[in-house]
C-alpha cells in the first residue's frame, strides 16, 4: 500500500482544525447518507405500493367516487358476481370470464412454443459453435430492445400483406385471430425464454455432461437425464416470464387481433375508457390477488426446483 | 337536398304522435334454422338497449361476438385491411357511400328483411345510398355539447361560448365533423374539397384549441362524467345517456346555435360476413318496432322507425325533445357529411396537424 | 438421433457433433426472421411508398414520409425524447437508492422480501396499474381531495411522466440491484482507509463500479418509455400525445400507413442511437 502522509498533529495545530472540520463533515454525509438511504426507499415502496392499496380500499367505498371513505360495502363485487362490471351490456362478467378465457388460451399456447424453441435456441447457442452464431445472438436480442409499438404495427402490416398475397393466390380469405396474435407473442417472447435458459446454462457444469458421456450413456440419454433436469428452473423461469408478458400484452395483441378474440387486458381497455364504475376497482383488486397469488405459486415452484 | 327530406321527415314525425294504434302486436320471431350459429356485430359503443343482444341470442339461439370501433375512419381502416370477419357494420350515411364506392357493402336481400317496411318512408331511398341497396337506417342524431352545467355556470349552446370557454374541454375524434364545422364557421362548405380552406379551418381549430385536454374517440361522455371535462363534444345520446342515468340536474346537451353535423347510421354487411343469412335476420330484428324503439328509449336517439313511432312506442319525453328530434329552424342549420374521395387526404393531413398541436399550448 | 443434444466441448466430441448444434437454432430463426425481421423490412419498404386512394399503399417510392416525420411530426418527438429522458432519470434517482437498500439488507429473506416488493407490482395487470393513476391524479382522486378538490392533473405531461416512471421503475431497480449485490464491499473499506468520507466513496468507488447495471436500467426504461402508447393514451390526453399514439393514429385511424411506418422507423433509429450509446459506455469503461 501506498504510504499515506499524515500530518503531525502535534506540531501542527491547522491540521487539528482541519481534521475536525472535516469528521464533522463526513458525519454529516454520514447521517444525511443514512436519513437518505432509508427515506428514499420508504417514498420508493410507497410510490409503488400507495396506488395499488389505494385501488384495494377503494374497492370496498360505499360509494362512486374515490376522493373520500363513505363506509364498506361489498355492493361492487357482488355486481361483479351478479353479471354487472361495466355500465353497457358489452360488460358483463360472462364476457369477462370470455376474455379470461382467451388470455389464458393465448398464453399457455404461446408460452408452450415459446419455450420449446427458446430452450432449443438457447442450447445451441450456449454449446454450439458455428459460424454464424453471434448474428442469431443479435437477432434474439433484438425483439427485447424494440419497442413493442414498432412490432406491433410491423406484424399489422405484414400479416395484411401475407393474405392479401395469400388470398389472391388460392382465392381463400385469410382472417387475423388467435393464430395471429399467438405467432406476435411468440416472437417476442422466444428472446426472453432464451435469454434465461442461457443463464443457467452459462452456470452450469459442463464437466457433468462429460461425465455422463465418458459413464457412457448417449446423447439423447445425457440430455434427458443430465442437461434437461438441470436447466429446468431456467426453463420453468423462462417459461413463467413468457406466461406473465403474454398475458399482460395489449399493444401487440391489439394490432394483430381479430373478431372475438378480445383478452383479458383488450377487455379492461374497453372497460377504463368508457366506463366510470367502482365495479373496475374490484375488478383490479382481483385481477391483483390472481397475480399475486400466481407470482407466489410460482416463487414457490422455482424456490422448489432450486433447491432439488 | 338531402336535409330538406329531413325536414319533412320531422314533421311527419310529429304529425304522427298521437296516432296511437291500439292493435296488440306479436314480438318479433326468428326464422329456423340459425340454431348454434355465431354472428359478429361491429357496433359504436353505447349504442344499443341493454338486453337487445341477449334477446336476439334467445331468440335465436345463436352466439353474438359484439365488438366496439371509436370512428367512422377506424371503422373504415379496419375494412380496409380486409374484413377480418363481421357480419354487421354500422357506419354513418357519407361513409356508406365510401363503402359502396370501394365495394366494401354487400347488397341486401330485401326479400329477408320484411320489417324494411317498419322505416320511415323519407329517410330510405337517400343519396348516400339510392334505393337502399346495401345499407338501412337504424338511428340518426345531432352533434352537439354536452356539458356540466355546475362548472360552466351557464349552458354552452354556440360555437363562440364554447371557444370562449376558459376551462377544459374535450373534442370528439371525428375528422370530418370537426373540421367541417371550422369550415362552416368560416363561412366555407362544410365539405370543402379546397385543400387551402381545409388548412385554414385547421389553423382556425388550432387557434381556439388551446383549451381542448382531449380528443375522445367517441367517449367524451366518459371524461365529462370523471369531471377530466366541463364541456364535450358528443353525440346527443351519448350525452342523454349520461344524463338518463345521473338522474340530475348536472349535465346538458345544446345543439351548437350555428349550426353543426347531423347524422344516420345505417346497418349494413360488408364483404367476407361470414354469415350473410344471420345478418339478414339480425337486421329484420332491429327493425322490428318494438325492438328499435327500445333501442331509441334506451339511447335517447332518434328512431328512423314509423311503425314504433305509429304504434306509440317511442317515449314522448323523447319525442318532445328537440334536441333528439329537431324541428325547423335548427334542423336548417345543421349539415351532412358528404363524401368527398379526392379530398381524403387534405382532412387527413389537418387532423394529424391538429392532433398535434393541440395541447401544446 | 438426427440432432446433436449435447455440446459439451470435451475432447470427446468431434467438430462435426458441435456444428450440428445449429440445428437447434433453426426454429427460432425461422421465427424470428419471419415474423420478425421480415414484418421490420416490410415497414422499411412501406415507409418509402406513397399512400394511394382509399388509403392503399403503392408506388412512386418517396422520401416524403420522413420529410414529414421531421417537420410536423417533430413537436411530438421532441416532447416524446424529453418524456423518456425524464422517465429514465427519475427512475434512476428513485430506483438506485432503492437498489442499494435492498442489496445491502443484511438478512437474505429480508433482502428477498425487499426485492418481492419490487417485483410484485410489476406482476401485475399494466393497464390496472395505469388506471390507479386515473383515480390517483382525477378531479375526484386522493391527490384533489388533499387539496381540497377541483385540482385536476389528468390529460397531461406530468401524468404520462408519473405513469411511466411507476410502470418502468422495476426495469430500473432489477438490473442495479444484481449490480450492488455483486459489488465487494471491501472496496469501500479501502477506500475509506485512503481517507475518503462516504461521499466520495460512493461518488469514486461503488457507483463507476456499478454502472453496468445503471446503464442497463437505464436502456430497459428508455426504450419502452419512449414507445409508449397505452400510458400516453390513458392519462395524457392532447399535451400527452406521444409517438406511440401518432403511429396507432396512422395505422387505426383513417391510416396513413407509409408515414406510420416511417414515424416507427425514426423511433427504432431512436432506440438503436440508445443502444449505441450503451454501447459506446461498456466499451470506455473497458
Amino acid at each position: 500500500m501506498a504510504q499515506v502522509a499524515l500530518p503531525d498533529r502535534s506540531t501542527q495545530p491547522t491540521w487539528i482544525a482541519f481534521d475536525q472540520a472535516k469528521i464533522r463533515r463526513d458525519l454529516l454525509i454520514r447521517r444525511f447518507g443514512k436519513v437518505f438511504g432509508i427515506v428514499e426507499p420508504v417514498f420508493g415502496y410507497f410510490f409503488l405500493w400507495a396506488p395499488i392499496l389505494l385501488l384495494v380500499i377503494f374497492s370496498f367505498n360505499d360509494s362512486r367516487t374515490v376522493s373520500t371513505w363513505r363506509g364498506f360495502t361489498l355492493q361492487w363485487y357482488s355486481n361483479i358476481f351478479n353479471n354487472i362490471v361495466g355500465t353497457e351490456a358489452r360488460f358483463s362478467t360472462d364476457l369477462m370470464l370470455q376474455s379470461l378465457g382467451n388470455s389464458l388460451f393465448v398464453g399457455v399456447s404461446s408460452t408452450l412454443i415459446a419455450t420449446i424453441i427458446g430452450t432449443m435456441v438457447a442450447l445451441s447457442l450456449a454449446r454450439g459453435n458455428y459460424p454464424g452464431k453471434q448474428y442469431i445472438d443479435g437477432l434474439l436480442f433484438l425483439p427485447v430492445v424494440i419497442p413493442e409499438i414498432t412490432q406491433a404495427l410491423s406484424l399489422a402490416i405484414f400479416f395484411n400483406v401475407l393474405f392479401n398475397w395469400f388470398n389472391s393466390v388460392t382465392g381463400i380469405p385469410a382472417q387475423s385471430g388467435f393464430g395471429t396474435i399467438i405467432i406476435g407473442h411468440v416472437a417476442f417472447n422466444i428472446s426472453y425464454v432464451a435469454i434465461v435458459v442461457r443463464a443457467r446454462l452459462a452456470d452450469m457444469n459442463p464437466r457433468l455432461e462429460e461425465a455422463a458421456r465418458d459413464l457412457g450413456a448417449n446423447e439423447w440419454q445425457t440430455f434427458r437425464r443430465v442437461t434437461l433436469p438441470l436447466i429446468m428452473p431456467g426453463i420453468i423461469s423462462g417459461a413463467l416470464l413468457a406466461f406473465t408478458l403474454s398475458l399482460d400484452d395489449f399493444v401487440i395483441t391489439l394490432f394483430t387481433a381479430g373478431v372475438g378474440t378480445t383478452t383479458l387486458p383488450v377487455y379492461v381497455y374497453g372497460l377504463l375508457k368508457l366506463s366510470v364504475t367502482p365495479e373496475i376497482n374490484a375488478i383490479s383488486t382481483l385481477i391483483l390477488v390472481a397475480s399475486t397469488v400466481l407470482v407466489g405459486i410460482s416463487l414457490r415452484l422455482q424456490g422448489r426446483n432450486v433447491a432439488s | 337536398m338531402r336535409k330538406w327530406s329531413f325536414v319533412l321527415v320531422v314533421a311527419l314525425i310529429l304529425g304522427a304522435v298521437g296516432v296511437v294504434s291500439a292493435q296488440a302486436r306479436e314480438g318479433w320471431t326468428c326464422p329456423d334454422g340459425f340454431q348454434g350459429q355465431t354472428l359478429s356485430i361491429y357496433n359504436w359503443s353505447t349504442y344499443v338497449a341493454e338486453d337487445t343482444i341477449s334477446n336476439f341470442e334467445a331468440l335465436c339461439s345463436v352466439r353474438v361476438i359484439y365488438d366496439v370501433f371509436e370512428s367512422n375512419e377506424a371503422l373504415l381502416a379496419r375494412l380496409r385491411t380486409g374484413n377480418p370477419g363481421y357480419d354487421i357494420i354500422v357506419p354513418t350515411d357519407y361513409m356508406v357511400s365510401i363503402m359502396i364506392a370501394e365495394n366494401r357493402l354487400l347488397p341486401l336481400d330485401k326479400s329477408l328483411i320484411p320489417n324494411f317496411a317498419n322505416l320511415v318512408p323519407e329517410l330510405i331511398d337517400q343519396e348516400f345510398d339510392p334505393g337502399n341497396m346495401y345499407s338501412v337506417p337504424y338511428q340518426w342524431g345531432t352533434q352537439g355539447f354536452g356539458y356540466n352545467i355546475e362548472r360552466t355556470g351557464e349552458p354552452i349552446t354556440s360555437w363562440e361560448q364554447f371557444f370562449a370557454y376558459t376551462g377544459p374541454v374535450a373534442w370528439l375524434d371525428d375528422m370530418r365533423a370537426t373540421i367541417g364545422t371550422a369550415l362552416l364557421l368560416l363561412g366555407y362548405d362544410p365539405n370543402s374539397e379546397n385543400p387551402d380552406e381545409i388548412r385554414e379551418a385547421a389553423q382556425y381549430l388550432i387557434e381556439r384549441g388551446r383549451g381542448v385536454v382531449a380528443i375522445a374517440p367517441d367517449d367524451g361522455q366518459a371524461y365529462l362524467e370523471r369531471g377530466e371535462v366541463d364541456v364535450v363534444v358528443e353525440y346527443s345520446g351519448d350525452i342523454f345517456q349520461l344524463m338518463a342515468d345521473c338522474a340530475c340536474d348536472t349535465y346538458g346537451y345544446a345543439i351548437p346555435e350555428e349550426g353543426g353535423v347531423i347524422w344516420m347510421d345505417n346497418l349494413a354487411i360488408p364483404v367476407g360476413a361470414p354469415n350473410v343469412a344471420l345478418a339478414h335476420v339480425f337486421i329484420d330484428y332491429i327493425l322490428d318496432p318494438q325492438v328499435g324503439a327500445d333501442i331509441s328509449n334506451y339511447t335517447a336517439y332518434a328512431t328512423p322507425n314509423q311503425a314504433a313511432l305509429d304504434l306509440g312506442l317511442i317515449e314522448e319525453e323523447l319525442l318532445n325533445n328537440p334536441s333528439i328530434y329537431p324541428t325547423g329552424d335548427i334542423l336548417a342549420r345543421l349539415f351532412f357529411i358528404e363524401e368527398v374521395p379526392d379530398a381524403e387526404i387534405y382532412y387527413l393531413d389537418a387532423w394529424d396537424e391538429i392532433k398535434i398541436r393541440l395541447g401544446r399550448g | 438421433m438426427a440432432i446433436s443434444l449435447d455440446f459439451s466441448r470435451s475432447p470427446g466430441h468431434n467438430a462435426r457433433e458441435r456444428t450440428q448444434g445449429r440445428l437447434l437454432a433453426l426454429p427460432a430463426l425461422l421465427w424470428l426472421i419471419l415474423f420478425f425481421l421480415l414484418p421490420l423490412v416490410i415497414v422499411f419498404v412501406v415507409s418509402l411508398m406513397t399512400r394511394g386512394r382509399a388509403g392503399t399503399v403503392t408506388l412512386p417510392l418517396t422520401l416524403e414520409n420522413y420529410e414529414r416525420v421531421f417537420t410536423t411530426y417533430l413537436p411530438t418527438f421532441a416532447d416524446s425524447i424529453l418524456i423518456a429522458v425524464l422517465t429514465t432519470l427519475i427512475c434512476l434517482v428513485v430506483g438506485y437508492p432503492l437498489a442499494f437498500f435492498i442489496s445491502t439488507r443484511e438478512r437474505k429473506w429480508v433482502q428477498q422480501i425487499a426485492l418481492f416488493l419490487v417485483i410484485l407490482p410489476f406482476w401485475t395487470n399494466f393497464l390496472v396499474r395505469t388506471y390507479a393513476w386515473k383515480v390517483i391524479l382525477g378531479p375526484d382522486g386522493v391527490i384533489s381531495a388533499l387539496a381540497g378538490g377541483g385540482v385536476n392533473l389528468l390529460n397531461t405531461n406530468f401524468a404520462v411522466l408519473v405513469g411511466l416512471v411507476y410502470g418502468f421503475l422495476p426495469f430500473m431497480v432489477l438490473p442495479i440491484y444484481t449490480s450492488i449485490e455483486r459489488f465487494d464491499f471491501r472496496l469501500v473499506e479501502a477506500a475509506h482507509d485512503l481517507g475518503a468520507n462516504d461521499w466520495r466513496a460512493f461518488w469514486r468507488v461503488v457507483f463507476p463500479l456499478t454502472l453496468p447495471g445503471v446503464a442497463a436500467g437505464c436502456i430497459l426504461v428508455f426504450i419502452p418509455a419512449i414507445g409508449a402508447f397505452v400510458t400516453p393514451d390513458l392519462l395524457g390526453g392532447t399535451q400527452g400525445f406521444m409517438i406511440g399514439n401518432l403511429i396507432n393514429q396512422q395505422f387505426r385511424g383513417l391510416g396513413h400507413w407509409p408515414r406510420g411506418a416511417a414515424a416507427s422507423m425514426v423511433m427504432m433509429a431512436l432506440v438503436v442511437l440508445g443502444l449505441m450509446f450503451y454501447a459506446w459506455m461498456n466499451r470506455r469503461r473497458n
